[in-house]
Formats: structure tokens, C-alpha cells, sequence
């Protein structure tokens, strides 16, 4: 019997080192999906299958040299990939990915499957999401180049615009759950409706997950609304004069807020931990199977999709994707009275 | 207690160090460390909503309008060099304005300590006023505020109303004339 304070503990450094994890797992995956939508091999050299390959890109950028460029501003510049690999992990904290388990009997008492639970959890993932921009905005503006600062002016214009967006559909399923608490939303879509249709509230949703989503790539600075690096216009936007490891954390940053916007929207749309076969206390699996699917989605996308005109997308945000989620909240407000969903 | 002490410390010294940089970038990131600081406070008086909300309207919404005014009028680097230029330019004019301002500035810091310290010492018995549940629970603060300050909160939806009226309107102030009076 181990006690519950040093079992969190370790849970706790599991759930980190995973989201490290993760990060060089998606590294792979992405590589690998694109070859196949290419129709090309990926990597396949390094380790079977070209497995070990994100930890020949992990060694290479910690031997690559840390540069700075004479105008920059040293602390800022150094701390903004900090702010951004921070917020990235810190939003994942709140995230409950597993109901209540003993682990067959080690623990004495039942173990959340959440770092910590919050019973003002979404409020929180969106407090850290907002505080994320500080590092794209800081670093383009402590690197004192051009194109840094072009990119990160972009990146916070498009992650505020956003974020309204993302807040409302939010907004519009914590008024389903009746509930700020990311355990009690997901305990509110057990079971099935007739039998067959999980109730989940993607199937009550469908346009406030839509609007999650296509708000979440938006927010993680992803293909098609990739602006922030926009290649061909900014080199490399907001991250063009970091190199080595603090090149990493910005790329670690995009690859965790990739995995915890996936993970909140399993929690919230697609009824996280459950589903049929499994027992409670495996509802883990079906967990990591629904952040796979959407991850899979993200993939997809960026390889798919060109990317947009950077007016095309303040247009969309502001004139297409707000008006949207603003109907949608009040139809489910109105939904809410009248029916008591 | 510890939180407590180690929160309140980086509030003030935070807060103080907002007015003793020269760089604005660094006087609104302290100003955020003190926000964070303070919704730790919040924390520690078990209103997690409080806290959070500290958070998002404050350190993620105004400070990030506030960063991107101080970047975009690049205000850092040159900012003590203008002074000086501008005090020298002028002459005395500028100087007395200075002091007017400073003098000004010195009394509103004077009024401030002598309210606080009124409010310190004759507002004794208030810490209960409000039930625990009231500010630790996201639907009394609801409920609260949409019947005891359904009024208060309903005007000052309109004021913010008024203001995104208004800044619309100051910004697109020449397109008409540019249209040469079509509207």
C-alpha cells in the first residue's frame, strides 16, 4: 500500500515525462503521415523503422550552438521560450485523463487520474492559454529582427482573435455540463443514448466542436493558420533567431499545446475516458485512442490544407468564426431553458 | 502563512519595481508578475474563480493590449534620451509642467496613503462580511450578481458598450471624408 501524497507525486512526474514524450512521439508521427500523404518513406534509417529518429533530432539540437543575436535583449530573449514551454505544461495539470483507479489494489485509496483537480478547470486551461502568447510576443520582439517581430505580432493578433472563439465554444458546453469541473463534463457523457449513440456531446454539439477545433489549431499556431512561421514571408516568424535548445522549447511548446488541445477536446466533446469494452479503470486507453484520432486529424490537416491569406484569416476569425460561436452559445443557452438538456 | 508571505512579497516588490524600470517591456512583464502574484493571494483565500479570473481579464487580456501599445510605439531604449532632450528643447516651460505633474502625482500618492490608512485602522470588522461560499463558489457569484448587482452590473456592460462604440468611431474617424462624403 503506497500512500496517496507520494502516489500523486509520482503521478504527477508521469504525466510530465509523458508530455516530453509525446513531443517526440508527434515528431515521428508527423514525419511519418506526411511521407504517407506524399506517398514518400519517412525517416527509416535511425532504429527500426526509423524509430529512434526524434532522438537523433533531440541530440542534434543540444550539440547545435546557442546564438544570440548582439541586439537582442538578453533576459527577454532568454526567457520567452521558458514562458512558452511553461505554459504548455502547466495547462496540461488541470486535464483529468482517466476516471478514479486503485491500480488493482496498490493504492489504499482511489487515485484521480488528473494532476490536480480544479473545480474551475476549463477557466484555468484558459488563463494558461492566454498567458501563452507572452512567449511568442516576447520572443519577437526580444530578438530585435524584422521578421521575428513580424511573426510574433501575428501570432498574438491571431491567438486573441481566437481565443474568443475558443472561449464561447467553451462556454457553450460548460452550460451543457452545468459545470466548470473537467471531471464532472466528462461524467455527464457516460453512457448511450438508444443503445448505440455514446452521449457525447459532440452529437449535441457539432458545431461548438467544430468551432473548438478549427479555434484550437488557430491557438496552437498550426497549418492552415500557420502565419506566425509563414515560411515564405517571415523565415521562420517569431522563433527565426532561436537555435539549439531554446529553438526546442518553442517546438516542444507547439507540440504539448497540440496535445492538450486535444486532450480538452476529448475530455469535453467525445466523452474522454469512456467507452464500450473496457473496464472503468482501463478508460485510460480510450482516452489515449480519441487524443491519437484527433492528433492523427491535426496531421491531416497541415498536409492537406494550403495555408490561408493572413487578411483571410482575421476575416474569418472575426466575421465567420465569432458570429458562429456566439449563436451557437445562445441556441444552447435557449436549449438549456427550455429543455434542461 | 508561508505562500502568503512569499505571495505578498512579490506583489509589493514587484509592483515597486513597475515604476523604478526604464524599459516599459520590463515595467508591464513586473506588472504581470504582480497580477500572478496576487491571484496566488486569491488562491490562498479559497476563491480559485477569483483567482482565475485575475488571470485572464487582467494578465492575459489588458497587459497584452498593453505590451503591444508599448512595442508598437517603441517607446524602449529611447525613452530616458527623449526626456532629456524634451527638458533641454523647451526650457523652463517643460520643466514646470514636469514639476506641476509631479506635484500632482505626489498629492493623489498622499491622499492614497492617508485612505488606506483610515480604511486600515476605522474599517475593523469587515474581513466576515462576505460568506465563504459567496466568493469561493462560481454560482452564488452568479447568482449574486445578476440579482443583488443586476443593476451595477447591467450599467457597466452598457458603459463597456459605450467605450467599443466609441473606440470604433475614434478609429474610423477619416474613412467618410476619404470617400469624399459619401456617408
Amino acid at each position: 500500500m503506497i500512500p496517496l501524497l507520494i502516489a500523486q507525486i509520482v503521478l504527477t512526474l508521469f504525466v510530465f515525462f509523458m508530455l516530453l514524450n509525446s513531443a517526440a512521439v508527434m515528431v515521428y508521427f508527423e514525419r511519418k503521415v506526411a511521407a504517407m500523404l506524399q506517398h514518400r518513406v519517412g525517416p527509416y534509417l535511425v532504429g527500426p523503422k526509423g524509430l529512434l529518429q526524434p532522438v537523433a533530432d533531440v541530440i542534434k539540437l543540444m550539440f547545435k550552438e546557442e546564438l544570440r543575436p548582439r541586439a537582442a535583449d538578453p533576459l527577454l530573449f532568454a526567457l520567452a521560450p521558458i514562458i512558452s514551454a511553461a505554459a504548455a505544461f502547466a495547462a496540461f495539470a488541470v486535464v483529468p485523463f482517466g476516471a478514479e483507479t486503485t491500480f488493482f489494489g496498490l493504492l489504499s485509496e482511489p487515485l484521480r487520474l488528473q494532476v490536480a483537480d480544479v473545480n474551475v478547470a476549463i477557466l484555468v486551461i484558459f488563463a494558461i492559454a492566454s498567458m501563452s502568447v507572452y512567449g511568442v510576443v516576447l520572443a519577437g520582439w526580444s530578438s530585435n529582427s524584422k521578421y521575428s517581430l513580424l511573426g510574433g505580432l501575428r501570432a498574438s493578433a491571431q491567438m486573441i482573435s481566437y481565443e474568443l472563439s475558443y472561449g464561447l465554444a467553451l462556454a457553450s458546453v460548460l452550460g451543457m455540463a452545468n459545470s466548470l469541473s473537467l471531471t464532472d463534463i466528462v461524467n455527464r457523457q457516460a453512457g448511450v443514448w438508444f443503445h448505440v449513440i455514446p452521449r457525447w456531446f459532440l452529437f449535441v454539439q457539432p458545431l461548438g466542436f467544430l468551432i473548438y477545433m478549427t479555434a484550437g489549431i488557430a491557438e496552437t499556431n498550426r497549418a492552415p493558420f500557420d502565419f506566425p512561421e509563414a515560411e515564405q514571408e517571415l523565415v521562420a516568424g517569431y522563433h527565426t533567431e532561436y537555435s539549439s535548445m531554446s529553438f526546442a522549447m518553442f517546438f516542444l511548446a507547439e507540440y504539448i499545446n497540440m496535445v492538450t488541445v486535444s486532450a480538452v477536446a476529448t475530455d469535453l466533446f467525445l466523452g474522454g475516458w469512456h467507452g464500450p469494452f473496457l473496464p472503468e479503470s482501463l478508460g485510460w486507453i480510450w482516452f489515449l485512442l480519441k487524443v491519437a484520432a484527433i492528433l492523427f486529424f491535426y496531421v491531416w490537416m497541415r498536409w492537406t490544407l494550403p495555408r490561408y491569406r493572413y487578411d483571410q484569416l482575421m476575416h474569418f476569425g472575426w466575421k465567420v468564426l465569432l458570429p458562429l460561436a456566439v449563436v451557437n452559445l445562445l441556441a444552447t443557452a435557449a436549449g438549456v431553458l427550455s429543455f434542461g438538456l | 502563512m508561508v505562500l502568503f508571505y512569499l505571495f505578498g512579497a512579490t506583489a509589493v516588490v514587484a509592483s515597486l519595481l513597475v515604476i523604478a524600470q526604464r524599459n516599459p517591456i520590463y515595467s508591464v512583464l513586473l506588472l504581470i508578475a504582480s497580477f500572478g502574484a496576487l491571484s496566488g493571494l486569491y488562491v490562498l483565500l479559497d476563491a480559485p474563480f477569483l483567482a482565475v479570473i485575475q488571470i485572464i481579464v487582467y494578465a492575459g487580456a489588458i497587459m497584452v493590449l498593453f505590451l503591444f501599445v508599448v512595442m508598437l510605439l517603441n517607446a524602449p531604449h529611447e525613452d530616458t534620451d527623449y526626456d532629456e532632450r524634451l527638458r533641454g528643447a523647451e526650457g523652463p516651460g517643460a520643466i514646470s509642467t514636469r514639476s506641476g505633474s509631479m506635484r500632482f502625482g505626489a498629492l493623489l500618492a498622499a491622499a492614497l496613503i492617508v485612505e488606506l490608512v483610515w480604511a486600515l485602522t476605522e474599517g475593523e470588522g469587515e474581513a466576515g462580511l462576505f460568506p465563504g461560499e459567496s466568493v469561493s463558489s462560481v454560482r452564488a457569484i452568479g447568482r449574486s450578481l445578476f440579482t443583488d448587482y443586476a443593476l451595477a452590473f447591467e450599467v457597466t456592460s452598457v458603459l463597456i458598450l459605450v467605450a467599443m462604440v466609441g473606440a470604433v468611431l475614434l478609429a474610423r474617424r477619416d474613412v467618410p471624408a476619404a470617400r469624399g462624403g459619401v456617408m
